[in-house]
């Protein structure tokens, strides 16, 4: 195993993309580092720029205006990078399908862009804490 | 102002409305054609002190109707005018900005999801649709399809 | 500044929830002081109105309890009241103090949030994890009494989806209590911080003339000493029947707003209690199987002002037509009034004061005479806790 995707499984630093939610999903992940789930102890930690990032944590149906966005921070991401898809929405899009200004699902997206990409799905509108943490544990696990 | 008096303060403009519809006790519809909504609205701000609240805009087949939204809010009374374009074509009003600045956002947004042209708004730019979105085309319209 | 916006910069402050291209800020500089501000949205809009036209009047609220996270219940409630007002229906007693419980909650652990928020941005990280600490018992509250920590689902056309067993309400109620205790803390601790005070008093100055022009509602009005309230002025729900104040304080600047905040908090969570002893015993919805022809205005007070939603319905099943407006809409744009002539390192925290609903502030650039990006939002938000450290110095 590379080293990278070794220190990527033991602490992945992510990086935090809104291309379109409702935000609940955003303060879930927010949540994740306060005390009551305290996910630094386990290595995660929030940065600021893209090209730190082991992990991306996506959130939203990725709107038009959004998309040219997304799929530059996935460009900026050192590789290999893991893209989380927090909530339903970027998961499938759901009740937000028919919007006019909706380009979702974020994972056709995402493959557009790099047709290998790793992605994994953490469904919940929004997931609890402990879904996401849970979600992302098993995903790096499964690396 | 108590109720009485409000009600009696909005026949001052009653030439410029063409019907009145009180659904509820705290609810009136002003209607009137296009080229006297700024003046109505501008009456209501100005005069009686309400707060603007927000703009609807509807495609309503023959013509567009635009509502304005005020609150009077010393009675939980919410007026709204309603006002109709007839021209299809090319729908156009006056804008309300210069009097009530709050409106700024909302009629760029209906500029951008119905095509109504907002005379002498201060900054008509794009607001709520992407860079990349035609031109030309108005999602909110009944015709648009995805 | 009317010309097309510069391609935005990547960088993006550390757990910040909104962190990403929601609105594009750009401050226009003459020395260190602001004297433009423009912002671009359109990275959230979804369309939501557009869709509504296609659900079924019972379907809307699940759409539009996800137009914002954090104001989830307020915006199912302002649709489901203007249905209720072309129905011509009300609810029963049980359902209005229900509705009233769960928005209450909802505002406490939304401005526990913005308190967090508005300690992060002046560097007081301490604040932040205290207040998103004490703030999760509130969602465990409502994940006891909805199933959810958001996105409640309670609300439908008629009444309540889930009704509060009895049972519950002596356990909610002690629950109250030991949150009341933390909050009292909390506030005392924030509002009695000499550091604060200087941090915070005399920045970002809405006027009462300005906070009327831009129609601002919520707590950015109330801390311009605009008394208004949706609650008051047009009481839903059962806030008619409940003993309570609106908070508001005159001066306008970020200090006012954290104020009427934290004691809004203390006063929501009074409210709760009492609604929960006196929940009448009854049903909790009333059957609604035809909404007729007509169109209707309902609003709520959310955590961030006032929702308004104005539907119409032609007798079918649908909705022809819904506009759903968020108070951020109004607030948002105050940001002219109350940034301009600002230092820069006040910036982050005026924008905060209005509490964009976290879909704002959080992309800023700013740039200079040239057109050339001078700051970005990292470098905005450490200008902005290194006047905290020197006012440190000087106060201590």
């Amino acid at each position: 195993m590379s080293w990278k995707i070794k220190y990527l499984k033991k602490s992945p630093w992510v990086f935090h993309v809104n291309v379109g939610a409702c935000n609940n999903c955003d303060i879930e992940i927010v949540n994740c580092l306060t005390p009551k789930f305290d996910v630094e102890r386990l290595g995660i930690k929030l940065v600021g720029s893209p090209r730190h990032a082991d992990a991306l944590l996506v959130t939203g149906v990725g709107t038009r205006q959004a998309v040219p966005r997304l799929k530059e921070v996935y460009r900026q991401a050192s590789k290999p990078c893991v893209v989380f898809l927090i909530g339903a929405c970027p998961c499938g899009t759901g009740i937000f399908s028919n919007g006019y200004h909706v380009e979702g699902p974020v994972d056709k997206l995402i493959k557009e862009e790099d047709p290998n990409a790793i992605i994994a799905y953490v469904p919940g509108c929004p997931p609890k804490p402990e879904a996401i943490i849970s979600g992302v544990v098993k995903a790096l696990e499964a690396i | 102002m108590n109720r009485e008096e409000l009600i009696k303060k909005l026949e001052e403009v009653k030439d410029k409305v063409t019907a009145v519809e009180q659904t509820t006790d705290l609810r009136i519809y002003l209607s009137c054609e296009a080229q006297n909504a700024p003046g109505i609205c501008r009456f209501l701000y100005q005069d009686c002190g309400c707060r603007f609240v927000i703009c609807s805009c509807i495609d309503a087949d023959d013509w567009f109707e635009v509502l304005y939204h005020f609150s009077y809010d010393q009675l939980g009374f919410i007026i709204t005018v309603k006002a109709f374009i007839r021209d299809r074509q090319n729908p156009a009003i006056d804008s309300i900005t210069p009097s009530v600045p709050g409106a700024e956002w909302i009629e760029r947004e209906m500029h951008d999801v119905m095509g109504i042209e907002f005379r002498n708004h201060p900054d008509m730019r794009r607001l709520i649709l992407a860079d990349d979105w035609p031109q030309g085309v108005y999602p909110e319209r009944k015709e648009a399809k995805k | 500044m009317k010309e097309s916006l510069r391609k935005p910069v990547l960088a993006v402050g550390p757990f910040h929830p909104l962190q990403e291209e929601m609105e594009f800020y750009q401050l226009t500089l003459d020395g260190e002081i602001v004297t433009d501000i423009d912002v671009r949205i359109s990275y959230n809009h979804r369309g939501i109105e557009k869709i509504s036209e296609t659900l079924q009047f019972d379907q809307v609220p699940f759409l539009v309890s996800r137009i914002c996270g954090i104001c989830s219940a307020s915006h199912p409630l302002a649709y489901v009241q203007a249905v209720e007002e072309i129905a011509g229906v009300t609810p029963p007693e049980r359902a209005l103090y229900v509705r009233t419980i769960i928005n209450e909650l909802e505002r406490v652990h939304s401005h526990m949030l913005w308190v967090g928020l508005a300690g992060h941005f002046i560097g007081y990280d301490t604040v932040f994890m205290w207040a998103w600490k004490y703030r999760e018992p509130v969602l465990d509250l409502l994940e006891e009494i909805t199933g959810n920590r958001n996105n409640y689902g309670n609300v439908k056309i008629g009444g309540c989806r889930e009704d509060i067993p009895d049972e519950l309400v002596p356990q909610l109620l002690k629950e109250l209590d030991e949150i009341e205790k933390k909050t009292e803390m909390l506030t005392k601790a924030v509002l009695d911080d000499p550091i604060i005070h200087a941090r915070l008093k005399g920045v970002g100055i809405l006027t009462n003339d300005a906070a009327i022009e831009y129609a601002v509602t919520g707590p950015t009005a109330r801390g311009s000493g605009v008394a208004i309230d949706v609650r008051r002025d047009d009481p839903y729900a059962a806030y008619g029947q409940l003993d309570w104040n609106v908070i508001t304080e005159p001066k306008g600047d970020v200090f006012a707003k954290a104020v009427v905040r934290l004691l809004e908090t203390l006063e929501s969570i009074k409210m709760t209690k009492e609604a929960l002893r006196k929940l009448p015993k009854g049903p909790v919805t009333v059957e609604v199987k035809q909404i007729p022809p007509g169109e209707g205005c309902g609003h709520a007070e959310a955590p961030r002002g006032e929702t308004f939603h104005y539907v119409r319905s032609d007798g079918g099943n649908r909705p022809i037509r819904h506009k759903a407006r968020a108070p951020s809409y109004v607030n948002v744009p105050s940001f002219r009034a109350s940034c301009i002539g600002q230092h820069i390192a006040d910036v982050t925290i005026t924008l905060a004061a209005v509490d964009p609903c976290y879909s704002c502030t959080e992309r800023l650039a700013v740039v200079d005479s040239h057109g050339s990006v001078t700051h970005d939002y990292d470098a905005l938000l450490k200008l902005s806790r290194e006047k905290t450290e020197r006012i440190k110095k000087e106060v201590l």
